[in-house]
């Protein structure tokens, strides 16, 4: 509860000011300055990588936003010292891919390191588990972040000679930065030597022990993505991202070729706006919705569970056609509770108490991004209504400081039926 | 003498010849031979999909019955190859429907294969009877039911590790009622539960199923009950095994199970509870094969299974067999000739269980028969491989998985070199060996000098140079299939062993230092062989030549280079027409220097020599040392050109 607030009091202000800057869609930035205004505050963010966001799928564009790591969060912190803004978002993409899809780039600057300096390397792998994990992280927390600093800076430097020099100095960073990245050391694709079925089979049978744990395994789990109209499949490693957004702009790179046609009705984006208009059209417009079969095989929206659980239990990831996807989740008697809000304050605000989100599993939730205006409507079941009650103090805090509208609509059926 | 011999009682001789090899030597002897055995030949085996082209085959081998085929590098198993690369099954398979409707068998692994490649297979053969599909992926349960519904005479189904879609558990209920011929049914790679009845029904029907290896969703519960309709079942793979603790379920499976007398292999034991293990101690001194590489059993329990199966050959293992486990193992177990010991965690940075190499080095002392091992650990030292290796002497397949990268000898830190060396040493007969830890290029050098019959060889994060590289292409005869990843191997051993590469199936290299211009000189060099660039980063000449592909896949073809189906990722190495046409010339040039050097000896010999001309001689003299220098660096045949070509043409 407490750190909850902590994070919400933290989150406001810069929320605020990117609200005067009069961006679009830039909460990144919000939280990258917060993360390294108050590097001490880890917490908060390993919070947020749980915590249940509105706006998912792909409430963010991806191209800015990338805190998938600090590191990347510290290299955007920069952005503001940067004269060619879109050559770096493209690095951060890029090195977003290498650690994705964990090709050879990413080994071969590993195996550099270590016969560079073995130890260094080793203290940094350990790093990535006590981040995850607690506090004896945080000092070495620390130092990562100051080791990659440097590399930020050189790429200021260099932003200022010739694309082509900047192409290779992007280059030797992506590298270095890879290389420096604990994740890649932790993720060398294919090793140890163990069939992609047994791995698969291993995350399953495992998975009893990790929910009694309560930590995830680091092992890979692949599932299938499909989606109307496409004429393959993909398979994605859920365990390669750590938030719904990130799944959700790589799953928009996947498929981004069999959209790129359909957002042409929208209204004609630009060139440079059509990225950011078939993102929503593939994720959260109205044409397509991201859905999952869970363990049980239901179909869900994806969204509705934290993002453990959804680890936990998605089996398959679906891309539905908007139309299709109505009546999915299992959430007929509901309190609907409707924000209206700008759309750049709308995703960092929800901090919802862990009892809240517990209560949401299996409940539905559904954002919906229609028009200019975000509108986000929340299914939720009486319980968990009633745990929202109990914490609406905090909660109404929040929307204040957030300046959001907040209406109630209530479905008053389920009062009926308790009866 | 040969012609004597009426072609029948050849045919009928060479019908004794088991082994595709034999055969492709009986070939080799003499014309009438080859077309004897070509139209004799009912089975072929192809290693890989695109050495050969369908037409090839179909000319040469008329009357072909079964066909086994492999797909993707072996790598592939470990996500090395990015999806979409190919092997696709289809186009062999419909070029195969036209031209033997009587094939009965097909196996493939690691292939993809689409619904409709199944379709298509289900109608295209009259008598078809096996289909075995080894981590082959793209099909769903519909084309298994295409399969059932299609295939009457249909013996094997055998969907081993493939990835298959499920969309629904029903397509069991469209083997038609008249299907009874079944003697293999593996599915245990499907997820979704299957239609029970459908599946009780077909077991009931089918009195000579011999392998029935069930799936994860077949509950316990069920279990007794098929078994029971099948008590001639030789290898049996459970279902989940686990259920609410009741002594009727307990005493029916355990009835079941006692009734199996052939009983021979038994796997599965998905979320398997110890408590009803007992169950099968019945059958267990007829065990030969146990498969319990995916059950979560704890070491005490492991151990008192094991001690019952006292005759058992091959044991794949979980991990959590510990070394106490292996020690009762060696001490119960001494026929035991193949044993796999998985990780169950191997993602986490701490050991969850007490394994070693002690472990290891217990069963090799106690299993005098044992020859195959695949041992996941994560820690080893020289001592204990040396101990092994004087152990076993016997070993044909060693691999070795410690679970760090680079991980030295934890007693002393030093690489393992010695250990691996005494390996390839005392273990003549090897045949596979996969290599893991702290390397030097010393342990290549060992295998170079003693791994005379080494096929296959892995290798990771290994090595210094390229020197490594060199001595085992080199050193290895009989190597078939080396695939390294993460290796600082580079240019200079791979063309100094082009030739060596045209005598392998494949190597595959990933995140070494091969660079592009190498790849294309060895192209060009050996037009045997395809030289696959696969980059995910864009195409490779966009790029300095000096630059490190992600990943080259050299095999040797005798179909076109260029294959059809190749993404966007995949570059084959086209011949450069001008470089091909200067090549040629250039061997012509070679040749024809040494014909007139023979000449010049000859005719200096008998003195006929007109000494008027010497100038001319000695500019030709000249010019044959150009060509052998030519000869020699070959390599360097760019720089090479340039001169001869100023030389000669200008």
């Amino acid at each position: 509860m407490a750190s909850a607030s902590d994070c919400i009091s933290q989150t406001g202000p810069g929320l605020k000011e990117r609200n005067y800057f009069g961006f679009s869609d830039c909460s990144s930035v919000d939280r990258s300055t917060v993360s390294s205004a108050h590097l001490e505050s880890k917490n908060n963010m390993n919070m947020k990588a749980t915590e249940l966001r509105l706006g998912l799928p792909g409430s963010q564009s991806p191209e800015r936003d990338s805190d998938f790591s600090l590191l990347n969060s510290v290299k955007l912190d920069e952005k503001p010292l940067f004269p060619l803004a879109p050559s770096k978002d493209r690095i951060c993409t890029l090195s977003q891919k290498t650690v994705a899809s964990g090709n050879k780039r990413g080994f071969d600057d590993t195996v550099d390191g270590f016969s560079e300096s073995k130890t260094t390397n080793f203290s940094e792998g350990n790093w990535m588990f006590n981040a995850t994990g607690s506090d004896p992280g945080q000092a070495k927390l620390a130092g990562n972040v100051i080791s990659i600093r440097p590399s930020g800076t050189q790429l200021a430097i260099k932003s200022e000679v010739p694309a082509k020099t900047l192409q290779e100095s992007t280059n030797k960073i992506i590298g270095t930065n890879t290389a420096n990245a604990p994740a890649a050391k932790a993720q060398v694709v294919g090793w140890p030597p163990i069939r992609s079925f047994r791995k698969n089979s291993l995350v399953t049978t495992s998975k009893t022990n990790d929910e009694v744990d309560g930590k995830p395994g680091p092992g890979a789990l692949f599932v299938k993505v499909s989606m109307d109209g496409a004429p393959y499949l993909r398979k994605v490693d859920l365990r390669m991202y750590s938030a719904y957004k990130e799944l959700s702009s790589a799953l928009e790179k996947m498929f981004s070729c069999f959209t790129i046609g359909q957002c042409g009705p929208q209204g004609a984006p630009t060139r440079k706006m059509l990225s950011e208009s078939k993102l929503r059209d593939l994720l959260h417009g109205s044409e397509y919705v991201l859905t999952y079969e869970d363990k049980d095989g239901d179909w869900m929206l994806v969204g509705d569970v934290p993002w453990e659980m959804f680890i936990a239990s998605c089996k398959k990831l679906k891309i539905m056609k908007g139309s299709d996807a109505i009546g999915l989740g299992s959430s007929s008697y509901q309190v609907l509770l409707h924000f209206k809000a700008k759309k750049s304050l709308m995703y960092p605000c929800f901090v919802w108490d862990l009892a809240v989100y517990q209560c949401f599993y299996k409940e539905s939730f559904r954002p919906d991004y229609g028009s200019d205006v975000p509108e986000c409507f929340v299914l939720m079941s009486d319980i968990s209504f009633i745990c929202l009650l109990a914490f609406s103090c905090v909660f109404l805090e929040c929307l204040l400081r957030l300046r959001l509208y907040l209406l109630f609509i209530l479905n008053l059926d389920f009062l009926v039926e308790a009866q | 003498m040969a012609y004597s011999f009426p072609e029948e009682v050849l045919e009928h001789v060479f019908s004794f010849l088991s082994s595709a090899r034999d055969r492709n030597t009986v070939s080799l002897v003499c014309k009438s031979w080859y077309e004897i055995e070509r139209w004799c030949r009912h089975r072929i085996f192809v290693g890989n999909c695109y050495a050969v082209s369908p037409e090839i085959v179909i000319r040469r081998f008329p009357e072909l019955r079964a066909v086994e085929m492999k797909g993707k590098p072996h790598f592939a198993d470990f996500n090395l190859v990015p999806e979409g690369w190919g092997a696709y099954a289809y186009p062999w398979i419909a070029a195969m429907a036209e031209a033997y409707p009587f094939l009965e068998e097909i196996k493939l692994k690691r292939m993809v294969v689409t619904d409709e490649t199944l379709e298509l297979i289900s109608k295209s053969y009259k008598n078809f009877k096996v289909l075995v599909l080894t981590s082959c992926e793209g099909f769903t349960t519909d084309g298994l039911a295409s399969i059932a519904a299609n295939c009457r005479h249909l013996r094997e189904l055998d969907l081993r590790e493939s990835e298959v879609e499920d969309l629904s558990g029903n397509w069991l209920s469209d083997f038609p009622d008249s299907c009874t011929s079944l003697v293999s049914l593996n599915m245990s790679c499907l997820g979704s539960e299957v239609s029970f009845s459908a599946l009780e029904r077909l077991v009931a029907r089918s009195p000579d199923l011999r392998t029935l290896r069930l799936n994860r969703a077949v509950p316990l519960e069920k279990l007794a009950n098929l078994v029971r309709h099948a008590p001639q079942l030789v290898e049996l793979g459970t279902g989940a095994y686990s259920a609410e603790i009741r002594s009727d379920t307990f005493s029916s499976l355990a009835d079941a199970f006692s009734a199996c007398k052939q009983l021979k292999a038994l796997s599965g034991f998905w979320d398997v509870v110890p408590s009803y293990l007992p169950a099968v101690y019945s059958v267990c001194s007829g065990i030969t094969s146990l498969n319990l590489s995916y059950a979560a059993i704890p070491s005490s329990d492991l151990v008192k299974l094991i001690s019952q199966c006292q005759n058992l050959q091959r044991l794949w293992v979980l991990d959590y067999i510990e070394d106490s486990g292996l020690e009762a193992l060696a001490a119960s177990c001494k026929d035991l000739q193949e044993l796999r010991v998985f990780p169950s965690d191997p993602f986490g940075a701490e050991p969850n269980v007490s394994l070693t190499e002690q472990g290891l080095v217990s069963v090799s002392e106690g299993c005098p028969k044992l020859e195959s091992v695949l041992y996941f650990c994560r820690q080893m030292s020289n001592a204990a491989l040396i101990a092994i290796a004087k152990n076993r002497p016997n070993f044909i397949r060693f691999r070795l998985c410690i679970i760090e990268p680079q991980a030295a000898d934890y007693l002393t830190l030093e690489p393992l070199d010695t250990g691996f060396g005494a390996i390839v040493e005392n273990c003549k007969e090897l045949r596979r060996l996969s290599m893991s830890g702290l390397l030097t290029d010393r342990v290549f050098k060992y295998i170079g000098t003693h791994a005379k019959k080494l096929e296959m060889l892995s290798i990771a994060f290994a090595g210094e140079s390229d020197f490594g590289l060199h001595h085992v292409l080199s050193g290895c005869d009989s190597l078939r299939k080396l695939e390294i990843r993460d290796c600082p191997f580079g240019d200079k051993a791979l063309l100094a062993n082009a030739e060596k590469l045209e005598t392998m199936r494949s190597l595959w290299m990933s995140s070494c230092s091969v660079s592009f211009g190498a790849c294309k000189l060895l192209a060009q060099k050996m037009p045997r062989l395809n030289v696959e660039v696969i980059d995910e980063r864009g195409p490779p000449d966009s790029r300095p030549e000096s630059c490190s592909v992600e990943r080259v896949y050299v095999y040797r073809t005798v179909a076109s280079r260029q294959r059809l189906d190749m993404p966007d990722f995949v570059w084959t190495l086209e011949e450069d027409s001008s470089m091909r046409y200067a090549l040629y010339v250039l061997e012509a040039l070679v040749l024809f220097q040494r014909w007139f050097a023979c000449l010049l000896q000859f005719r200096w010999k008998l003195g006929t020599l007109p000494l008027k001309q010497e100038e001319n001689w000695l500019e030709l003299l000249k010019m044959s040392t150009i060509f052998t220098l030519a000869e020699l660096s070959f390599t360097n045949k760019d720089a090479i050109f340039n001169v001869i070509f100023i030389r000669l043409w200008e």
